[in-house]
């Protein structure tokens, strides 16, 4: 193996590198949401860490061509040049602070919820979601997983007024309006999930015992995936769902709709009454 | 004695220094403490079994190690196999997970720290130092045993009823311990006991190597004397010493909470329609605990390799190391600053918010010590003499890959990017590539370069190249497109990658072409499986030192070394490890016992 | 004596350099001036500091939960308490009769530590019993929890040493009155119980104002 041909092979590796990633086909899906600050910080970071790849295996490369073994050379011998050392130190140094200042920007953003933020609740359970989305009075009632059962499987706290106009949506789907920003409140009843839609870029662990968030404003419209985002036994992969961004009209005729906490509580209490009057009337 | 003052004064070049002592130069004193009182064997079983040399363990540890490590290599096919042909059926959901458990913790604790640690610390460790053996070769010969207990429990999970945890080797809760993940009863228990007995075991042999390392050096050997194989070993210990214990503490208490339904980590919840007793507990908690160890753990793994790839860039260029104490005081840096950024696994673990900050600026400060070793390598090849055998190939993959990999670690560790790439397929690509493929890359490079020290044959060069050339480009071709599958957005730990709809462009031809080349890597290891068994039969006899390398290991009176490995006396030092291609010498490099009467007339820089 | 610079002052030496060679040369190999038995036993102590330090920041965490109840204090454990503190105090005289050479008051104090040790232990097991039988179970509340899990640890510590225990003494035994090799061994016995007894003390404090 000739040091030419281990050199070319660097050479390649790095130039191959380089072409797969303008040539290849797999890249990231459009984006979504007001979050392409992050694919900004992206880039950035592909420019950057690219030259220093690509100088590096270049270097290599030349090394193992132009220095290559002779019995009667002698390398150089200097154990140390603290010139060198410094200068190549300060220049990691600013090439990796000038990664780091945009991203805290953005990250500064994302964990700053604005706001007129619309506070959607996204609930996880294993393997599925559901939602639940504030009614007119904009506040989301408070809820406790003592009051999850069959006739509340939000377990909502029936004693807190603000949930009562809770509109709940029992399946996996959920509508966006586009251009109005949301801030998804997160629970799970069981085991650590995460809400993830790749056009929005924008995830979040959910924790079973807190309620985690992030926010977003949708800005395209479209027929999103929604994937679990966070190992959560078997039935990880299947954890699936939709997001729906659309024009407010067809927006409102969605929530429209919805039913109400109250109407659902209502709904099931009939439901017992005609149980009971069942049984009397035997 | 004769007076070598007064040859010096004759010497031809003149430039000898001029500080040296009326007297002879060559003359050390002899040792102030006792010599070391080794046990010696007399049974086979007390030779090859229950051996308390440091050697005969390096072997053993080696040997488990990687046998261990083939059970994770055959998991992984399985696993590629599914994902890329989900038609053939090969695995249900919950095996699959299972696998996918296993192979992570295999790869990452039983093989990779293993091996580096228990491996080449203790073949190396003794020998490099000019000591005799450990400083406790008894308990070094327990935390052997330890480490097969701890392998033999781990296996054991395979066949209790439920199987092993299918938890992901993160092992995070409620989901660890909860019925909706494989094996959360009898497999999770029997991992975190498995867990608990490698930490024993591994405190046991920290012990020894912090020990030797300070305590049971030669005569000469100052601590920037020692070769930087050392160092990263000694650096890895330390971190090991203060990172183990809580993986001990995360997995004790979880433990707790599975056997006995405590609340450390669980809080109320209702699983699979179930509600729990629990309450009160915090997931979070067990995460922080978990990546306090988990992220020196990575460095525990990376350390040891930086040194050891630094020795065999020297050696096989012929060239002093550039920069020796950048790269000691590089891998202290990284070793110290490897305990503040944990959390960068956790951006989007629903912590606060505002530690993202504080963690995303130590992360990325830590790459700039990593930054300026990679530098240092490169700049050792610089106006080299380099030999392109299988060591040097070995070394100059790694740097590739680790280049590769660490520059990934950027995007990742950036909190902001973070966001869309966590838990996709983009963490898979960087992780594999920088503590699988690098790190594999330089343990290959070290056996081919230290098997004529341990077998006193080389290894085969021909199959070594086929090996070589098949591992590094397979590997890259695996991992470097799998980079993209992440910013597609696939996430990982999905069983099943069927063709979405929503996402703009099918993964499946690339998952199909991973599983395709890593089969080929992986038979390819097979190869080298082969070279090793054959050549340490039939293999090319070695010469006593053939890579002429200066430490010392390769100076011991019998090659292979022999119990107590330096015979009646001691050796010397004179010199540091990095002696090569030194103006005016005959020859390109000076061993670390040559005592100065012999190379008159080389010089040395003043810097 | 040998002089011994700082570890981290080494490392900014440049061994290449002439003046610094010939200094080195002369190095006895150590970075430290203590035996290596002694090195190992403060390894061994800094791992259970760190291990309890990690107990002792999750137990701080989960405290501030709402669901915390304090548990009894029986006062069993006060005595326990005594055991151990006369325990140490036992061992220090013991190390100190041993480098006086006195091999009786040696062996005497040996065997009472070792004693001490076990009612200790089953001091601790009859507070376990005692505490189970009125239902404060583990799973019952995360402050019973930590209890059993502070307890279990510490004594689980104490066994260990007790094996070293256990070989001193047995040495001593068939050592024939000769002490000097015992010396090392007793002393690092001592430090390893004084070392035990500043954590009880610490995760004692730390259940009671809590």
């Amino acid at each position: 193996m000739t040091p030419l041909i281990v050199a070319h092979i660097l050479v390649l590796i790095a130039v191959g590198s380089v072409v797969f990633h303008f040539w290849s086909p797999w890249w990231w899906t459009e984006v979504a949401s007001n979050w392409g600050g992050m694919d900004t910080t992206i880039l950035l970071t592909f420019w950057i860490t690219g030259v220093v790849f690509v100088a590096i295996c270049l270097f290599m490369a030349y090394c193992v061509w132009k220095f290559s073994y002779q019995k009667d050379r002698r390398s150089e011998y200097q154990p140390e040049n603290k010139k060198l050392e410094f200068h190549l130190t300060w220049i990691t140094a600013v090439g990796v602070a000038a990664l780091l200042a945009p991203g805290l920007v953005v990250w500064n953003d994302y964990v700053t919820v604005p706001k007129n933020t619309l506070k959607i609740e996204v609930f996880a359970y294993q393997w599925g979601w559901k939602y639940r989305l504030p009614g007119e009075d904009g506040v989301l009632g408070k809820t406790s997983i003592k009051e999850i059962n069959d006739e509340n499987p939000f377990g909502i706290i029936k004693e807190d007024k603000n949930g009562m106009d809770d509109l709940l949506v029992d399946s996996d789907e959920l509508h966006l309006e586009i251009n109005k920003p949301v801030k998804f409140e997160l629970r799970s009843i069981d085991v650590l999930h995460n809400f993830y839609v790749p056009q929005f870029r924008g995830k979040m662990d959910i924790v079973p015992g807190l309620i985690t968030y992030y926010w977003i404003e949708p800005t395209r419209k479209g027929n999103f995936e929604v994937l679990c985002a966070e190992y959560c036994g078997t039935g990880h992969y299947a954890m699936r769902g939709r997001v729906i961004v659309e024009e407010k009209s067809e927006y409102d005729n969605w929530t429209a709709k919805l039913i109400t906490f109250e109407k659902f509580l209502a709904e099931n209490s009939k439901t017992k009454e005609n149980k009971i009057k069942l049984v009397k009337n035997e | 004695m004769h007076d070598d003052n007064e040859y010096k004064i004759e010497a031809k070049s003149g430039v000898v220094s001029d500080t040296t002592a009326k007297g002879d130069t060559d003359y050390l004193p002899p040792q102030e403490v006792p010599d070391q009182d080794l046990y010696h064997s007399h049974s086979w079983w007390t030779t090859y079994v229950f051996s308390q040399d440091a050697k005969y363990i390096g072997v053993q540890y080696a040997l488990t190690a990687v046998g261990t490590g083939l059970l994770g290599l055959i998991l992984s096919w399985l696993m590629r196999l599914q994902i890329a042909f989900p038609g053939l059926g090969i695995l249900e959901p919950a095996a699959y997970y299972q696998f996918v458990t296993m192979h992570g913790m295999i790869m990452v604790v039983y093989l990779l720290t293993a091996l580096f640690l228990g491996g080449f610390g203790n073949l190396l460790i003794p020998l490099m130092c000019g000591s005799r053996d450990m400083a406790f070769p008894y308990v070094n010969m327990l935390s052997y045993w330890m480490f097969v207990l701890a392998v033999l429990v781990l296996l054991a999970s395979f066949f209790v009823p439920g199987g092993p945890t299918g938890a992901g080797w993160t092992l995070y809760p409620p989901q660890a311990i909860t019925s909706g993940t494989p094996g959360s009863n009898l497999g999770i228990t029997l991992m975190l006991v498995s867990l608990v007995l490698f930490v024993a075991g591994f405190t046991m042999g920290g012990l020894n190597y912090i020990v030797t390392v300070l305590q049971y050096r030669t005569r000469g050997m100052t601590l920037m004397r020692l070769p930087l194989t050392v160092w990263g070993i000694f650096t890895a210990t330390v971190l090991a010493m203060f990172a183990f214990p809580a993986l001990l503490v995360g997995g004790i208490m979880m433990t707790l909470d599975n056997m006995l339904g405590t609340s450390f980590f669980m809080p109320a919840i209702i699983s699979m329609g179930e509600k729990l007793t629990t309450e009160g507990g915090s997931p979070i908690l067990f995460q922080h605990l978990f990546w306090f160890f988990g992220h020196p753990e990575v460095y525990i793994v990376a350390l040891p390799a930086f040194g050891i790839v630094s020795d065999l860039i020297s050696v096989h260029s012929r060239k002093t190391i550039f920069g020796y104490r950048m790269m000691v005081w590089a891998i202290v840096a990284i070793g110290a600053l490897s305990f503040f950024v944990w959390a960068h696994h956790m951006y989007v673990s629903g912590m606060n918010p505002w530690f993202g900050f504080f963690f995303a600026t130590t992360t990325l400060i830590i790459a700039v010590p990593t930054a300026i070793k990679v530098y240092n390598w490169i700049l050792t090849l610089w106006r080299g003499n380099i030999k392109l055998n299988l060591p040097m190939l070995f070394s100059l993959a790694f740097i590739v890959t680790f280049l590769n990999g660490g520059l990934t670690g950027l995007f990742l560790g950036n909190v902001t990017v973070d966001v869309p790439l966590s838990d996709t397929y983009f963490v898979v690509a960087h992780f594999h590539m920088v503590m699988g493929i690098a790190p594999l890359l330089v343990v290959f490079g070290a056996i081919y370069h230290w098997f004529p020290m341990v077998t006193g044959r080389m290894l085969d060069e021909m199959m070594g190249k086929i090996h070589f050339w098949i591992t590094f480009i397979g590997s890259y071709a695996i991992y470097f497109p799998m980079h993209y599958q992440g910013f597609v957005g696939v996430p990982r730990r999905y069983f099943e990658i069927y063709d979405s709809p929503y996402m703009s462009v099918s993964g499946l031809h690339l998952n199909a072409f991973i599983t395709i080349a890593a089969l080929i890597v992986g038979a390819a290891q097979l190869l080298f499986l082969y070279n090793l068994i054959y050549s340490a039969r039939a293999g090319k006899k070695s010469e006593r030192n053939p890579w002429k390398a200066n430490s010392l290991e390769w100076l011991t009176p019998e090659m292979p070394p022999e119990h107590g490995n330096w015979g009646k006396e001691l050796p010397k030092v004179y010199r540091w490890a990095y002696d090569f291609s030194v103006p005016g010498a005959k020859e390109d490099y000076i061993t670390q016992t040559t005592p100065p009467s012999a190379v008159l007339g080389s010089k040395v820089e003043r810097s | 004596m040998i002089e011994r610079k700082s570890i981290f002052k080494s490392i900014f030496e440049k061994p290449w350099e002439e003046s610094q060679i010939l200094k080195d040369n002369n190095h006895d190999g150590k970075a430290l001036s203590m035996s290596g038995s002694k090195l190992g036993v403060r390894y061994i102590m800094l791992v259970s500091t760190v291990v309890f330090s990690l107990f002792i920041v999750s137990y701080s965490d989960r405290m501030l939960v709402h669901d915390w109840k304090n548990m009894p204090e029986p006062w069993l454990l006060w005595l326990n308490t005594l055991v151990l503190l006369i325990n140490s105090y036992v061992f220090h005289k013991t190390k100190v009769f041993a480098y006086e050479n006195d091999y009786t008051k040696t062996k005497k104090g040996l065997f009472i530590s070792g004693l001490l040790s076990y009612l200790f232990l089953i001091g601790q097991a009859i507070v376990w019993y005692l505490l189970m039988k009125n239902g404060y179970y583990a799973d019952a509340n995360p402050a019973n929890a930590f209890f059993y899990l502070f307890t279990a640890l510490h004594g689980l510590h104490l066994m260990g040493g007790l094996i070293f225990w256990g070989r001193t003494t047995s040495k001593l035994l068939k050592s024939d009155n000769k002490l000097e090799n015992l010396r090392d061994s007793i002393e690092l016995c001592a430090v390893y119980w004084h070392f035990l007894l500043i954590v009880w003390l610490v995760l004692f404090g730390l259940m009671l104002f809590t």
